[in-house]
């Protein structure tokens, strides 16, 4: 029997389908079977940044509305064969999907796969409410912005009023420097406000929007901070302990030399 | 008894009921009868007796209602008497008590006392730094650069009609009647 996972925000922007498609692609990585649920009816984004766009025929309003099976409408991914993506369509809107239809997706691909990730769209209205429907354990995705941790707290308050276990946090898009300097939240500000419990940190990289724009999901390529983020958050979710991430640029000989020198 | 004089003043006088309850019609036929008939004004009147309803709601009024939760950004905790708050208030929260509102944890959103009219409430938490403070119908905004403070407690200054901060430990200088038991007694 699988558990499906819903990973929401409230705020647009803040990386849920990169995060969606980053732990789908690690927890795939770890031999997981895994279906990924693009929900956000009428701005699809996920199968683009899965690289998948062209391989769409059916979407989830296909299997909704019993036009065809949910197996015909999963398209297996290019470089995995646990890894499975249910589209969102793109001609109708958040409306065309109701909390019920969800329900019953969901516990019928449970039955075939460890894990679903729900991909939630932004805002707190049907599509919201659609989502988080059929899900047993939700991820709140925030950055260090003020706004976002508000629209989180929000999801958060609205997630606890669900039949659903307490949610976990991850922190994206941490730029040391100026979490250091004071510019932006630190983590145990975001913790005080938001008191749920940590899963992950993953540090703003380039190299994600370049993937993206690929794509190919980062957790793919085994040498950045943020995938090996993406890749501990999945190993948390399968139960291990992994420590948190150390964000700090390591310091060589050579830096301390030039440090002593004032040369940088 | 017309030996009473047209021009003296009325004299006022208190109704002891005893143990019975008369209803406000009957209380204002009462006062009525005594009007018209003779010189006399009733005062007040006392019963020893009121209703269950009168005393239940007395009761809720006067109680403290203690919760346990964090009220996150677009929640409402509406309470009637006083509220005990175990957790946070977060930024975009809301609480609202029609009387005092103490708050173990940190007031980060918005904190209503004295919802219905009552200026004497005040707002006590463990680590103030509010978006507003209201009491009764006055409104407070925090200092747009504060960074907050422990065991701090806003109430009315009576001489400026405005809301001021003070130390908790302080209140009981300019508040000694907060005290459930000592404020019961007063509105008896």
């Amino acid at each position: 029997m699988g558990e499906a996972i819903v990973i929401t925000s409230g705020k647009g922007g803040v990386g849920k389908t990169t995060t969606t498609a980053n732990l789908g692609t690690s927890l795939a990585l770890l031999e997981k079977k895994v279906c990924l649920i693009d929900t956000d009816i009428g701005l699809r984004n996920l199968d683009v940044v899965l690289g998948l766009e062209n391989r769409i025929i059916y979407d989830i309003i296909d299997v909704v509305e019993e036009r065809c099976k949910a197996s015909q409408a999963m398209i297996k991914d290019k470089r995995f064969d646990c890894l499975y993506l249910l589209p969102a369509a793109q001609t109708n809107d958040k409306s065309a999907l109701t909390p019920e239809g969800m329900i019953e997706i969901i516990s019928e691909l449970k039955s075939d796969f460890d894990y679903i990730l729900i991909d939630c769209p932004a805002g707190i209205e049907q599509g919201f409410k659609n989502a988080v429907a059929g899900a047993d354990k939700a991820l709140v995705v925030t950055t260090p912005e003020k706004s976002s941790v508000r629209d989180a707290d929000r999801i958060i308050g609205l997630l606890e009023q669900e039949d659903i276990e307490p949610p976990n946090l991850i922190i994206n898009r941490i730029r040391n420097h100026m979490m250091k300097s004071g510019d932006m939240l630190d983590i145990d500000e975001i913790m005080q406000i938001l008191s749920i419990d940590l899963i992950g940190i993953v540090a703003d990289d380039d190299e994600v929007i370049k993937a993206t724009n690929h794509g190919e999901p980062i957790a793919f390529q085994p040498n950045t901070k943020a995938s090996i983020a993406y890749r501990n958050i999945a190993r948390r979710i399968l139960g291990e302990s992994v420590p948190l991430q150390n964000l700090d640029q390591k310091v060589t000989f050579i830096d301390k030399l030039k440090k002593v020198f004032g040369k940088n | 008894m017309n030996y009473i004089a047209e021009n003296e003043q009325p004299i006022r006088i208190r109704v002891e009921l005893g143990n019975r309850y008369i209803s406000t019609q009957q209380e204002e036929k009462l006062k009525e009868m005594f009007a018209n008939q003779q010189n006399f004004i009733v005062d007040h009147i006392i019963s020893n007796v009121i209703l269950k309803q009168t005393a239940l709601d007395w009761k809720d009024d006067t109680a403290i209602k203690l919760y346990n939760k964090i009220i996150r950004s677009g929640q409402v905790l509406n309470v009637i008497g006083d509220l005990l708050l175990i957790g946070d208030v977060n930024p975009g929260g809301k609480v609202v008590a029609t009387g005092n509102i103490y708050i173990l944890g940190h007031l980060r959103g918005v904190a209503h006392a004295g919802s219905d009219g009552n200026k004497s409430s005040v707002i006590a938490a463990s680590y103030m730094s509010p978006t507003q403070l209201r009491i009764s119908d006055i409104i407070s905004r925090s200092p747009d650069e504060n960074a907050g403070g422990m065991m701090e407690c806003g109430f009315i200054d009576p001489s400026s009609d405005q809301i001021i901060m003070d130390r908790i430990s302080h209140l009981a200088r300019t508040r000694s009647d907060l005290s459930v038991f000592e404020r019961r007694i007063i509105n008896g």
